[in-house]
């Protein structure tokens, strides 16, 4: 049986393995032909693409996922050992590391997947980081997640591809998981945004004002926005 | 060296920044203290007209900067006080007759002569609020304990901090009613500072006194009237010249934790 590529559900989504021999025209076509013989199966998964030491170029990864697309399901993240196909990645936009440390630990074995090296540089998930209150009228815009030390203030806003983390007081509008990420998270030490969303998700916060402020979590769960605790 | 600049702003309008400021500078005079005050609401002036020097104004601010007077002839004296002075802006010129280059300029020429140069912004935050920043070695904000007015206060705080010059910012809140904050249905002092996280400099009570002194263009500072507004305003400006004035029962705050546990205290025995 022809083992050049793999697939496997993870925690994710779905990671697709694709091994370093043989043409990437004919490996793409035969990853797209896997999928279509499954149906609906696939339909909105998203897709790990794991790649090896495979040069792509941006036009390559952009086909793919063009092509995946049309069939419901989300290019979402691409591990490699190219730098040039993680550029290439990068520039379209995906991520080019998915929580690599607990795929390594809960998947290393089955993937041969390297423990990846660590380096911020390459495989650390871009971000900003505010050290001041965010108050009214200031906006942030980040395609990875946005932590702020101090508050954010009803009218200013933070619209992340990733997670909010809030070092203070949330009181503004947050939309974590921007681009569709539904396990995107919004923490705060005292969350009460005059509005929340997830991916396409959307929440105001209760009105009890007499509630004892703690660090929560906001997250998706069950179709819905819950707060759990913090810690 | 010389004057402190301090410029006094909103962002809301109608809050009482030109009430404020002329209560100041009337306050700051009686304390022996030089004072300009400049009201930077061209087009809409009316420090002139709350401190009651309508009537003697010959020049304004834009007569000095398109260079038809000289500062000095365009600066009216206030007898009442030993040294009290007004810039009065231009009623019917365009905001944009002003840049704020000119009022760094302008100031500059003031600072040697005088202790302080309080300068009276208009609301929003555009062009005339830049003008009113642009020279200010301080900034108070004025805000009402309402939710609007600290919205704007909020903002008005993010754009002082994005100047980057690190302007020292106090805060006052005016028309406070005591008995609509303990029945809970006015934001208290606390509820405020909460969301501003900003140096309180005093809380200034609601006033009738306020509104009949205005009308007759007669600061309530000026005399030695003693009304719940005019004696706020004194502390205010002893606290302005580095004075100790403790805040009062209203207007106290007590740190984070401690103040919630008093609150709670209280609360329990109630
Ligand atoms: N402490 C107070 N108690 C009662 N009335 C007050 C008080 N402070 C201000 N006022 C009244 O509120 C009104 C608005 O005040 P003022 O003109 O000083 O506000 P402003 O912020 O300068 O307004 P603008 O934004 O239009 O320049 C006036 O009628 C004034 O008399
Ligand atoms: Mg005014």
């Amino acid at each position: 049986m022809d083992d050049s590529i793999t697939l496997k559900g993870i925690k994710e989504g779905l990671l697709v393995t694709v091994k370093p021999e043989g043409r990437w025209s004919d490996l793409s076509g035969r990853l797209v032909t896997l999928i279509d013989a499954q149906g609906s199966f696939f339909r909105g998964a998203q897709v790990t693409l794991s790649l090896g030491p495979r040069e792509l170029r941006q036009n390559e990864l952009a086909n793919v996922r063009k092509q995946l697309d049309e069939r419901g399901v989300i290019l979402k993240a691409v591990l490699s050992d190219s730098t040039a196909t993680l550029e290439a990645a990068r520039k379209l936009e995906l991520r080019t590391a998915l929580h690599v440390t607990e795929l390594a630990e809960e998947q290393s074995e089955a993937l041969e997947l390297r423990p990846p090296p660590i380096d911020p540089e390459e495989y650390g998930s871009p971000g900003v980081m505010v050290k001041r209150t965010l108050r009214n009228g200031r906006t942030i815009h980040s395609e990875g997640h946005v932590v702020v030390l101090g508050d954010v203030n009803a009218g200013a806003v933070i619209v992340a591809g990733g997670d909010i983390i809030v070092w203070g007081r949330l009181r503004g509008i947050v939309h974590a998981g921007a681009g569709g990420d539904e396990s995107a998270v919004v923490c705060a030490l005292h969350l009460a945004p005059t509005q929340l969303r997830i991916a396409g998700y959307i929440t105001i916060s209760p009105d009890d004002k007499q509630r004892k402020p703690r660090p929560e979590k906001a997250l998706v769960r069950n179709g819905r926005i819950e707060a759990v605790a913090w810690e | 060296m010389g004057a402190r600049v301090i410029t006094i702003t909103s962002g809301k309008g109608g809050v009482g920044k030109t009430t404020a400021t002329a209560n100041l500078a009337v306050a700051l005079a009686n304390l022996g203290k030089k004072v300009v005050c400049i009201d930077a609401d061209i087009g809409l002036r009316n420090l002139d007209v709350v401190m009651g020097l309508e009537n003697r104004i010959v020049y304004d601010l834009v007569d000095v900067v398109e260079g038809r007077c000289k500062l000095r002839q365009a600066m009216v004296k206030d007898k009442r006080v030993p040294d009290l002075y007004l810039l009065p802006a231009a009623q019917t010129r365009d905001k944009t007759a002003v840049s704020p280059q000119d009022m760094v300029a302008l100031t500059s020429q003031l600072r040697g002569d005088y202790d302080y140069i309080l300068i009276d912004s208009p609301a929003g935050i555009e062009w005339g609020f830049r003008n009113a920043l642009a020279p200010a070695d301080e900034v108070i904000i004025i805000t009402n304990p309402e939710a609007s007015a600290v919205r704007d206060a909020d903002r008005i705080i993010g754009l002082v901090e994005a100047e980057g010059r690190k302007i020292p910012t106090s805060l006052v809140i005016n028309r406070a009613k005591p008995d609509m904050i303990r029945r809970g249905d006015m934001l208290s002092v606390n509820d405020v500072l909460d969301i501003l996280s900003t140096p309180l400099l005093g809380v200034i009570p609601d006033d009738e006194q306020i509104i009949v002194s205005s009308n007759r263009g007669n600061p309530l500072t000026l005399d030695n009237q003693k009304t719940p507004a005019s004696e706020a305003i004194r502390d205010i400006a002893r606290r302005i010249t580095g004075a100790k004035v403790p805040i009062g029962e209203l207007e106290r705050k007590k740190g984070g934790l401690f103040r919630r546990l008093a609150r709670l205290f209280r609360r329990s025995k109630a």
